[in-house]
């Protein structure tokens, strides 16, 4: 990856810089509100934590629409394979949050039916730790998503398919 | 909590009228803090729901709680004990009812009576593997319809069989 | 082409059911014949889970039933913990807890509001009632740390005392509170779509009521003062002078308007709470390792979204036997199918919304 980065031409870092540019101020999440975590995700939301600051107030019901797949919540094993379907359906570029404890390992759940962290299905960008995550929690880990993007060549992909992040 | 709630006489009468008609299935009995605890043969388990609410006025059942006596004192001698309890509003007046089953045996359905049960029903029958006779539809309510083991049995692992995943 | 009776599937995962709620909707048209809700998608073996835990370890955990209003499960399972055990709660104690678990009431009706109206359309209405949610979480954040998940209610009392500060604050919100609810209220109660959408609609008799076992405001709005705060009065909610709101109809308005009438009944409980603040010990002295001789007793309190119980059952040592939650959405839940048949398909939501469920709580 680095080495190509050294002998990418000027006009495809320029197209890198805009391109992820109007991805990480334009995330459209398709906020998985699971359990306890997605009150929190819904207060940053709302007037006080305002995320669409972020460009980010239009959270999608559908995943053909969004493109940051927030898991926010307990994932239980009945609940995986939809999760798992859902993101399927999510069209490229797509990222996924791992949203509080349950979902980065299960949390304070140990038991027979949870899923011991979300990345066991699905492959996480950023991992957000809390029990709920705070407003500010989330939202450091937007930010941290989005300088995440800011290092990303979009442009890679899409002149080299075969170069695609494994799904 | 009820600090100041003494034995209400209407209990003592209930309990007389309970042990007068079902003689010999009443096992056992208190009456303590506003509450009436007996425990009953399983048989009777029907006719005595219908009693309490049909002539006793507990027109809500507020819970139906199911427990595994594995590996503890149990009183009832049986592997499971299921509570019925009984509320009667308004006058506040509760009743409790305890019925023990064993394994791969079953109890009354007391949807009938109260079609609160149906649902308590499931859960007791998915987490425990009791089964309840005359319930229109009863299969498991958390666990897939696969899942094979009954969660809150004192041999099944917190974990699961499989290790968790 | 003639149309058929066909099953719709709502859910796990949509926008409006409130979290992971699977719904089969059988539909002629566009009016439901029946509705089936699907659970499970959040059961996390809460009650297993707590047999292998201290009865204190178990309070945080209680937060994660009802996450919307978590004082009041650390409550119910407090009251039920300390009858089992014999420990007496002093006055000082009860009365904050009076003051947390009516904060805590407050903060869930306006989530539910706000729920609610969005669900049904009114977006505004959600970004006004989590404003005002916000001054509420603020006092619980500043009491203990923590805004949603909070288990201030320990065993034996409660994290702390409230100080002067603390209380002034209090009262400060509890002033503003009144207002962004008269907000609320002229934009909703006589709007004439708001209407359409609610009044007649989700219909459940009394009698239909109890036989489905619905509490709290849902059953309230039948009609049916029944509230465990006034029926069987626990923490001393007894010296507490306040009305339970009722409702005529058993439809979605009237559900609507008892929770708004409570939010007001609640703030009148917590400014009681506040001046009759007595002296003397805060807390009851209860042992690090608590172990109770083997018991069983069963506990409710009237929850925000209806009669929540416990049953605690010891052996003797420091894990309890069993803990069986009666919760009660998930008994509410059961009166879905009665409510939403004969009703229009896009009924079903706002029905959903006003019986004010949390999954958390319905699938342990």
């Amino acid at each position: 990856m680095s080495d190509g980065f050294e002998k990418a031409p000027f006009l495809l870092t320029k197209a890198d810089l805009f391109i992820t540019w109007a991805q990480k101020n334009s995330l459209w999440p398709f906020g998985s509100g699971l359990a306890c975590c997605a009150i929190e995700m819904i207060a940053t939301a709302a007037a006080r934590y305002d995320i669409a600051r972020f460009g980010m107030e239009l959270f999608r019901a559908s995943p053909r629409q969004a493109d940051l797949f927030i898991v926010a919540g307990t994932v239980t094993n009945k609940m995986a394979p939809v999760l798992r379907r859902l993101w399927d359906q999510m069209p490229d570029p797509k990222w996924a949050m791992a949203m509080g404890n349950c979902a980065i390992g299960g949390g304070p759940f140990p038991t027979y039916s949870v899923l011991q962290g979300v990345d066991k299905i699905i492959p996480v960008d950023v991992y957000v730790a809390g029990c709920p995550p705070t407003p500010q929690g989330l939202i450091h880990g937007l930010m941290t998503l989005q300088e995440k993007i800011a290092r990303s060549h979009p442009t890679k992909e899409i002149l080299a398919p075969h170069a695609r992040r494994p799904s | 909590m009820p600090e100041d709630q003494a034995d209400r006489p209407e209990l003592r009468e209930l309990l007389a009228a309970l042990a007068g008609r079902f003689a010999g299935a009443v096992l056992a009995s208190v009456v303590d803090e506003g509450e009436l605890s007996v425990r009953l043969s399983k048989d009777a388990l029907a006719s005595a729901l219908r009693f309490l609410k049909e002539e006793a006025g507990f027109n809500a059942l507020e819970d139906i709680a199911a427990f595994d006596n594995l590996g503890s004192a149990a009183e009832g001698g049986q592997r499971f004990t299921v509570v019925y309890r009984l509320g009667k509003f308004p006058g506040a007046l509760r009743a409790r009812v305890a019925v023990d089953v064993g394994e791969g045996e079953s109890l009354a359905s007391a949807v009938p009576l109260y079609r609160s049960a149906d649902w308590a029903e499931r859960e007791a029958f998915d987490m425990f593997g009791v089964r309840f006779e005359g319930h229109p539809d009863l299969r498991r309510i958390y666990m897939p319809d696969e899942f094979e083991g009954h969660p809150l049995r004192k041999d099944f692992p917190l974990a699961g069989r499989t290790g968790g995943a | 082409m003639e149309l058929r009776e066909y099953d719709l599937n709502m859910g796990p995962q949509h926008p409006s059911t409130h979290g992971v709620l699977r719904l089969k909707l059988a539909v002629d048209n566009e009016v439901v014949l029946g509705v089936e809700p699907v659970l499970g998608y959040l059961h996390r073996g809460m009650e297993k889970l707590w047999e292998s835990l201290t009865y204190t370890q178990v309070v945080p955990l209680t937060d994660r039933l009802d996450y919307i209003a978590a004082l009041s499960n650390n409550l119910g399972y407090c009251l039920a913990v300390e009858k089992l055990a014999g420990i007496e709660v002093p006055k000082r104690a009860r009365y904050v807890r009076v003051v947390l678990a009516e904060l805590q009431r407050l903060a869930s009706h306006l989530a539910w509001l706000g729920f609610m109206a969005n669900d049904i359309g009114a977006m505004s209405v959600l970004l006004y009632a989590f404003e005002a949610r916000e001054d509420v979480l603020d006092l619980f954040e500043e009491y203990c740390g923590a805004r949603l998940t909070i288990h201030g209610i320990r065993i034996g009392g409660a994290v702390r005392d409230l100080d002067t500060p603390l209380v002034s604050r209090i009262r400060a919100v509890l002033e503003r509170i009144p207002k962004r609810l008269e907000d609320v209220r002229a934009l909703l109660d006589e709007n004439r779509i708001w209407k359409e959408r609610t009044v007649g609609v989700g219909r459940i008799a009394a009698a239909a009521a109890i036989d489905y076992g619905l509490t709290g405001p849902g059953l309230r709005a039948c009609g049916l003062a029944w509230d465990m705060r006034k029926d069987i009065p626990y923490s001393s909610y007894d010296d507490f002078a306040f009305d339970v709101p009722l409702g005529t109809n058993g439809d979605v308005y009237d559900r609507y308007l008892v929770r708004l009438e409570e939010i007001c009944q609640s703030i009148r409980i917590v400014g009681q709470a506040l001046d009759g603040l007595p002296g003397g010990e805060f807390t009851a002295k209860v042992p690090r390792v608590l172990k109770i001789a083997p018991g069983e007793v069963f506990h409710t309190i009237e929850a925000p979204k209806g009669v929540l119980g416990f049953t605690v059952r010891s052996n003797g040592t420091d894990k309890p036997e069993r803990v069986k939650m009666k919760s009660p959405s998930f008994i509410n839940l059961q009166a879905l199918d009665h409510m939403c048949r004969g009703n229009l398909f896009s009924d079903v939501v706002g029905i959903l919304g006003s019986l004010d469920i949390v999954l958390g709580e319905i699938d342990k």
